[in-house]
């Protein structure tokens, strides 16, 4: 099985365990990601709030990239890289964008690219896969969050259930764990306010980890860098604003798996977290 | 050659302004066959009518073509005026230079040929015309309503009243719906049952209503006036002509633990039941879904407490078939429910309840005997929220409409709990407030002015639990979108009235349309409410949408007046503007070849078989024959027939055809 692979750019710097574990996890399960060449960044945040045709010709030149290249499904394992995908090429439904966008990157689009995320590659690709594979049993209880971009907005990603996802509980169902029910599976971490505003984020964030403690969860479970650096990176800024400081770790939802498939914990990229992975 | 006669209106100056309307008439004048061409300022008035008729006479018209308003305004007029004269009404036609010229042009030279235009393709038309004559069908007087909720209960006494016969028929145990659930009414706070239960009991001994509840329909045939309902009376298990409704069998059944469908699944009921103490007919049915003699093939308690031998294990459903006029439709509506709310928690949560479930705490009849408790722990709640439009005006749940009826019950529930837990807080989180109705503004001010019921205008995020209590997590829109949280005992969601489950099918075995949410759909918004596009098929309650009670009933009179109307008549007269195959003489018969293409396409099942045979009674061929009673002339079986057999009366291929080539002959 052969995906087009959009990493983006946090895969490549500060989220590089996700990069690792999807990698270590494609190849486990036989699906082979075929990286598209000269990659861009998408804009992410700041692009979206400051121009609106360099926030739709960031991801149109990726995936014109991707067209060009012969390509009709990319896996995009990033949040908001999935998210700006998917909503340019909603935006550039209208002729006259896409017009305006063809003309500034001097280069065909066809908008005609399946843009998948990692929950919806190991669902359709994976799902009894993994099944099979497991050799140890991921038998914790584990809080799976979301955040914002993934399911959001749904009428255009139109992707799991909005207010109460469910994708990424099922697959931790599938390899022996237990999701459980909490209440801020899809509450905001604070995202891009990590630099600017890491109070914000603490307490934001704070509140994520602080439900999924009480509750009794060994492990968060997410499949977005953002939200993954904020619940962990800033832990410490985060343990300053509770009065019971919380250690549990943040995990990738590919890293779980790979754990349960008995991938080694530095191929998944396990000993890159700030908070340790004790599981 | 024809003599045809024009009448061009001014229509006082409506036509006249900007058509030169002498002009057309003299234009007119000139053409083949045009014996007599005239303008007057109002055609519609006694004169211009009488112009019509001494013109028909004077110079032996056959043929009437009146320049003048739609069709839809004065066609029987200036039909009638032709008929009086001795024309077969179905010669005179309208050709509408109002709506489709004076009115959507300027004055110019054009518009005024654009009306000759007009005049000339019906003059053609009118040449190709025949006499017509309407069709009569006869009437069954009796009349059909599927449904024992307020809105068939209301249909149903009001037909009955007038003196024609009713078969009502409910699926459940009972008559009464939704409303039989219902604790106080708003806006005046009047016990629902005590205003339901002598209309039920009214039906029930109805000289003119026969009752089959535990009964649904399983086909209707059939057209306006001649309908053959075929009925399931599914098996009750019980006798009714010995049970006496002693209950002696309902104490005894051990299976006690089913979710009471009544009581919105906060009580139990067992398997041998009544839905409800005030049920009508007050016997029971055994639910063969959970009786442990039809699960496992033991038990029969009940047969040996019944002391008069009432019970029938074996007995079968039953279908019968009634021949009925009319058909209302009263099968009312449903809540959403369980698992479309995970943002809210119910299904999740005990004390998320539905507003049907809230309406059941509250009541004298409900499962805890009109005291609010809680579902989780039967504690008192001290603070209650209330969350308006769950799941309505919400596209983004697929429910963009409005379900109207929430805001008064939600208030009514804010205020019941107001006065049934004092010193209790309760919070209503509403989008707008919409309480358009009579004393229904005044209503939801007495709840918030003089309840103390605390209303943020805002929507809910989220409601989730913790440490027992439910956190409900809001936003006060009109205080700078500030975020709310209220620890909660207890949460009510107004969830969407949507339609009833299974209206889809029903729609579809009656051939009537629905809307996107399958709620059926009217034949006007405006002035056809009650009708549906199938003939003799009338629309009462929230069938047709969400609405409330005093509405229920109102639209459940007006079908039954629709009903009243149409029984008062022993023929029905019907335009004869359907669609007939051709019949030619032997050996031919027919050009229609027999494939059927058109009853695929018939939209209203009009279309039977006709089988021509010979005079030994041997088989020659089978054709298409329309059945007159049922089509309702649309044309598709026209378009459809591939060789041309089939023509809709008063519009064949041959007059349309006329018309088109009176353009181009110029």
């Amino acid at each position: 099985m052969k995906i087009g692979y959009y990493p983006g750019c946090s895969l490549t710097g500060s989220s590089r365990e996700y990069n690792e574990s999807v990698v270590a996890l494609a190849k486990a399960l036989e699906i082979e990601l075929v990286e598209i060449k000269d990659w861009n960044c998408c804009g992410a945040t700041a692009a979206h709030v400051m121009n609106e045709e360099l926030s739709l010709s960031l991801p149109a030149r990726i995936m014109a990239t991707a067209e060009e290249q012969g390509l009709t499904e990319v896996v995009v394992p990033c949040a908001a890289c999935y998210n700006r995908l998917k909503m340019t090429q909603h935006e550039l439904k209208d002729d006259d964008k896409r017009g305006r966008v063809t003309e500034i990157l001097k280069m065909p689009y066809q908008g005609s690219l399946n843009i998948i995320n990692v929950l919806q590659m190991l669902d359709v690709y994976g799902a009894e896969n993994i099944k099979a594979r497991v050799t140890s049993p991921f038998a914790h209880k584990v809080a799976c969050y979301y955040g914002c971009l993934l399911v959001r907005p749904h009428s255009i990603l139109q992707f799991d259930r909005v207010e109460d996802p469910q994708s990424m509980d099922s697959l931790i169902r599938v390899i022996g764990g237990s999701p459980m029910d909490w209440a801020f599976k899809t509450e905001c971490c604070g995202a891009g306010f990590s630099v600017s505003r890491t109070d914000l984020v603490a307490k934001l964030s704070g509140n994520i980890l602080k439900d999924a403690a009480d509750r009794g969860a060994e492990a968060v479970v997410v499949a977005c860098p953002m939200c993954q650096s904020n619940l962990d990176m800033r832990r410490g800024a985060i343990n300053k604003t509770l009065v019971q400081p919380i250690d549990i770790p943040v995990i990738y939802i590919t890293q779980a798996i790979g754990m349960a498939l008995g991938i080694g914990a530095t191929e998944l990229g396990l000993k890159r977290h700030f908070v340790n992975v004790e599981l | 050659m024809s003599k045809i006669g024009v009448f061009i209106c001014h229509c006082g100056e409506n036509i006249s302004a900007t058509v030169d309307v002498e002009r057309v008439a003299r234009e007119i004048g000139g053409m083949e066959g045009v014996a007599h061409a005239i303008d007057y300022k109002y055609m519609c008035s006694d004169p211009g009518q009488t112009f019509i008729k001494e013109a028909v006479k004077k110079y032996g018209l056959d043929g009437v073509v009146v320049g003048a308003c739609s069709p839809r305004m004065h066609e029987p007029t200036f039909r009638r005026a032709c008929a009086e004269a001795g024309l077969n009404p179905y010669l005179c036609e309208m050709a509408n230079l109002r709506e489709h010229c004076s009115w959507v042009h300027e004055k110019s030279e054009e518009t005024t040929e654009k009306a000759i235009d007009l005049v000339k393709m019906l003059v053609e038309k009118v040449k190709k015309d025949k006499p017509l004559e309407s069709i009569k069908v006869p009437v069954t007087k009796r009349a059909l309503v599927i449904g024992g909720g307020i809105a068939g209960i209301q249909a149903s006494l009001d037909i009955a009243n007038t003196g024609h016969k009713v078969i009502l028929i409910e699926k459940d145990p009972s008559i009464g719906g939704h409303m039989s659930q219902l604790s106080e009414t708003f806006p005046t706070l009047d016990c629902s049952q005590c205003i339901l239960t002598p209309r039920m009991v009214e039906v029930a001994q109805h000289p003119n209503i026969k009752l089959y509840t535990y009964a649904e329909l399983e086909s209707l045939e059939g057209f306006i006036g001649n309908f053959k309902a075929r009925i399931r009376l599914k098996a009750k298990s019980v006798n009714y002509s010995t049970c006496t409704g002693c209950g002696a069998c309902i104490q005894k059944c051990p299976v006690k633990k089913i979710p009471s469908e009544f009581n919105a699944g906060l009580g139990t009921r067992t398997a041998i039941y009544v839905p409800f103490p005030q049920a009508v007919p007050n016997k029971p049915v055994i639910d063969r879904v959970n009786c442990n003699y039809y699960k496992r093939g033991a038990c029969k308690i009940c047969e040996k407490t019944c002391q008069v031998g009432s019970i029938e294990w074996d007995k079968e459903d039953e279908i019968i078939t009634e021949e009925v006029g009319a058909v209302v439709l009263a099968t009312g509506f449903d809540v959403k429910g369980a698992d479309f709310f995970p943002e809210y928690g119910y299904g999740k949560f005990k004390d998320v309840l539905t507003g049907l479930q809230f309406e059941r705490l509250a009541s004298a009849s409900g499962p805890t005997f009109g005291e609010i408790r809680r579902p989780s722990d039967g504690a008192i709640p001290k603070k209650i929220v209330f969350i308006a439009c769950a799941g309505s005006r919400d596209p983004a749940k697929g429910i963009p409409y409005c379900s109207k009826i929430c805001c008064m019950y939600t208030a009514k529930h804010a205020m019941l709990y107001q006065h049934k837990v004092h010193g209790g807080e309760s919070t209503v989180f509403y989008m707008d407030i919409r309480a358009g109705g009579k004393n229904y503004e005044e209503f939801v001010r007495r709840a918030i002015e003089e309840d103390t019921v605390n209303y943020i205008r805002g929507r809910v995020a989220r409601v989730y639990e913790k440490n027992g209590k439910l956190i409900v997590k809001g936003v006060d829109t009109l205080l700078g979108g500030q975020q709310v949280e209220i620890e909660a005992d207890m949460v009510v969601l107004a969830t969407a009235g949507v339609a009833n489950c299974g209206s889809e099918q029903l729609a579809q075995k009656l051939h009537v349309s629905y809307d996107p949410y399958h709620f059926f759909a009217e034949a006007h918004p405006k002035l056809k409410p009650v009708e549906t596009n199938t003939a003799g098929i009338f629309l009462a309650g929230a069938c047709q949408a969400p609405k409330d009670i005093p509405e229920t009933v109102g639209m459940a009179s007006g079908a039954a007046v629709k009903v009243a109307a149409l029984f008062s008549n022993d023929e029905l007269v019907r335009e004869p503007v359907v669609a007939v195959v051709n019949r030619l003489a032997p050996p031919l018969y027919s050009t229609c070849v027999g494939c059927f293409m058109c009853e695929t396409a018939c939209p209203y099942n009009a279309i039977e078989h006709e089988e021509i045979k010979g005079r030994d009674g041997s088989l020659i061929r089978t054709i298409a024959r329309v059945n007159e009673g049922l089509c309702q002339g649309c044309g598709t079986c026209v378009a459809f027939c591939r060789s041309k057999s089939i023509d809709i009366q008063g519009y064949t291929n041959e007059q349309v055809y006329a018309e088109v080539m009176s353009l181009l002959n110029d």
